[in-house]
């Protein structure tokens, strides 16, 4: 039997909220990229039959929008929770405007990406680089938001849809807003082809139970991470 | 300095009688009309007609017919800038019968290039005869873009069309942008806009612009507005892309006739098809009822026989911002430019879907070779 003993402590890093919100995301991005690649490309397959009988792609199109207001109110909730939450998962640590931010993106391009060192990277919630990815993909939330809803408006008479009435004539029109929303659409695609695959990359390497702690919110942390993490000062030094 | 000149009717030539602007008394539009032989029933007609295309309450029958009868007639000025005359075609076809002869012959086109029998000198003394005469009270109503890359490459009698328009409407009351060329730079101002087709709204500041969409817009639409203009004295309520609301409130979309073939899921796959028989929803077809904004489902052209979609056509959304960019028209996605031909966004995005997929595999081998050690848990020392 293989086996090794290293000290390791237990890390609560994502909090409840946080985990509901990933789950309810991941969920509301599946059905909306799903209904929405229906919207975008409508398979054939019904004929010869009359309107009155069937109203499926009004369903789809139902689906795609209760995803899309569930999908909307679960971003603000964890735009709240960027101000409210543990230290991993504030706001601080998706904008990179810390010199020691860009040095672990760059750390991070040479471990894990082009692998060509091999030190390990310390960080304990999110790495620098993953962090400001997910900072982009916040902006593309909330561009999809504005021109989805910005369609919206078109169709509805209720006060949330028609906050977002003045992005459709930023952009000239309907026209570009649905090209714009639906190439986004690719954006999430190639996302969470990445993201699931970055998974299993660090547990797989790591071994740091990240695939779980988004159920369970616990990560192993080895001691001397955990070290650096309390005293920053002397991680400097070395 | 134009050479297109049409003499409608003998009416013109008495339109253009510059004696008629020291008149003191300006001849209401009612008077008009009834000088020219319709009677006061299809008068009565023509303004119930056009509140009811206006949107207005009953009561707004009596406001245009006391405003057609007691007001004078409106000063408009009416220029041809990079177009191709499809507006002016469009309005001379209105569909009420005297929509066309009263609005068109006697609101009074003070200046129109396609239609007044001028020319030169007289049509230019003409124009600066209104400019002078009515100040702060005429219209200037624009079929056509204005090129800004360089302005000679639209002149007349000698002078850019910039210049002419800036001119005109210092002192106008407001301006109406006829169709998408005015509107929002139309084929002229599509890739790669080689003059700088620029609209109304981007050329001048500080005047109302009221941009009356489409290519061409409805004929009814247009004397529509003229109708409000005249007998509210104030521009109509605008949406965010100053289109009048009345008219531009709602999508070809949510106004066809076809509707519950889409949202049955039930859609035209080709034109010759038997959804295309049974007059299914052509969305499939590349039409842009979703995202075009007009009344096409709801007035109809050529005294509400049809519209495109009743026919058969999609909608190729003529009344919207760069919709000959958002082509090809029989394709529901347009093609994203700067790859080639008829790339759409979903080709682009399995092509990196599948770049990604092979990345992401490569990476995966090259991690169970470089990261060996971590993988196996062997000390980095490799001792
Ligand atoms: C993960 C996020 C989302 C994805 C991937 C997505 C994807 C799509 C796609 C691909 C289309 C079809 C566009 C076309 O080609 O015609 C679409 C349509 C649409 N989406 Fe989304 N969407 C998302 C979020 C939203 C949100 C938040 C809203 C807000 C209400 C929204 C509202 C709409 C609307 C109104 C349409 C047009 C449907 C129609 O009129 O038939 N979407 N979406």
């Amino acid at each position: 039997m293989k086996s090794r003993s290293i000290p390791l402590r237990e890390v609560y890093v994502w909090e409840m909220p946080v985990r509901i919100y990933h789950w309810i995301n991941a969920l509301c991005i599946t059905s909306l990229c799903i209904t929405g690649f229906v919207i975008g490309n409508p398979p054939a397959f019904m004929r010869g039959t009359e309107a009155y009988y069937n109203y499926w792609f009004g369903t789809v199109r139902f689906i795609h929008f209760v995803s899309a207001f569930l999908f909307f109110f679960n971003f603000v909730f964890r735009t709240y929770w960027g101000f409210a939450g543990n230290e991993f998962s504030r706001w601080y640590n998706f904008i990179p405007y810390k010199r020691s931010q860009w040095k672990e993106i760059f750390d991070v391009i040479k471990v894990d990406i082009l692998q060509v060192t091999h030190n390990k990277i310390d960080s304990i919630g999110h790495n620098s680089l993953a962090a400001f990815i997910y900072f982009i993909t916040f902006l593309i939330f909330l561009l999809q938001c504005l021109t989805g809803f910005g369609m919206y408006s078109a169709m509805s008479s209720s006060f949330l849809p028609k906050m977002f009435a003045w992005f459709v004539p930023l952009m000239g029109g309907d026209m570009a807003v649905r090209q714009l929303h639906h190439v986004l659409m690719w954006g999430f695609i190639l996302f969470a082809m990445v993201h699931i695959y970055l998974v299993f990359y660090h547990d797989y390497i790591e071994r740091r139970g990240i695939t779980s702690s988004m159920i369970g919110g616990w990560k192993f942390i080895e001691e001397d991470v955990i070290d650096r993490h309390d005293n920053p000062e002397d991680s400097t030094k070395n | 300095m134009n050479c297109k000149i049409m003499c409608i009717n003998s009416s013109f030539s008495e339109l253009i009688n510059t004696d008629r602007f020291m008149e003191n008394n300006q001849p209401t539009f009612y008077e008009e009309t009834r000088k020219d032989g319709i009677s006061r029933k299809d008068f009565l007609k023509f303004c119930t007609t056009m509140a009811a295309f206006l949107g207005l309450e009953a009561s707004g029958v009596g406001q245009i017919v006391k405003a057609l009868q007691t007001k004078p007639r409106l000063p408009v000025i009416w220029f041809h800038f990079q177009e191709c005359t499809c507006c002016s075609e469009s309005f001379i076809r209105a569909s009420h019968p005297i929509v066309a002869n009263i609005v068109l012959d006697k609101i009074s086109l003070d200046y129109q290039e396609t239609l007044m029998a001028a020319s030169g000198v007289q049509a230019e003394e003409a124009y600066k005869t209104v400019m002078a005469k009515f100040p702060g009270e005429y219209i200037v109503m624009v079929e056509g873009s204005i090129p800004t890359e360089n302005e000679a490459y639209c002149c007349i009698g000698g002078r850019s069309a910039k210049a002419i328009l800036e001119e005109a409407v210092a002192n106008c009351k407001a301006v109406v942008a006829w169709g998408n060329c005015a509107s929002a730079g139309c084929v002229q101002a599509a890739h790669p806009n080689p003059t700088g087709a620029k609209p109304v709204h981007k050329v001048i500041s500080g005047k109302p612009v009221i941009n009356v969409q489409g290519c061409p817009p409805i004929a009814d639409v247009m004397a529509g507005v003229v109708v409000h203009l005249l007998t509210f004295d104030r521009i109509p309520q605008l949406d965010e892309l100053n289109r009048p609301k009345a008219f531009y409130s709602r999508r070809v979309h949510d106004t066809c006739y076809r509707r519950a073939n889409f949202d049955a899921g039930l859609f035209v796959e080709s034109f010759d098809d038997e959804g295309a028989k049974r007059g299914y929803c052509l969305y499939k077809m590349g039409c842009k009822g979703p995202v075009t904004y007009n009344s096409c489902g709801i007035i109809k052209w050529n005294d509400g026989v049809s519209y495109p979609i009743q026919s058969g056509h999609p909608c190729i959304g003529c009344s919207e911002e760069g919709f000959w960019d958002n082509g090809p028209f029989y394709q529901h996605l347009p093609d994203v430019k700067g790859f080639g031909i008829e790339v759409t966004a979903d080709k682009i995005g399995l092509g990196l879907g599948i770049a990604t997929a092979v990345g992401v595999a490569g990476h995966a081998v090259v991690t169970n070779i470089r990261k060996h050690r971590e993988i196996e848990n062997t000390p980095e020392s490799g001792s």
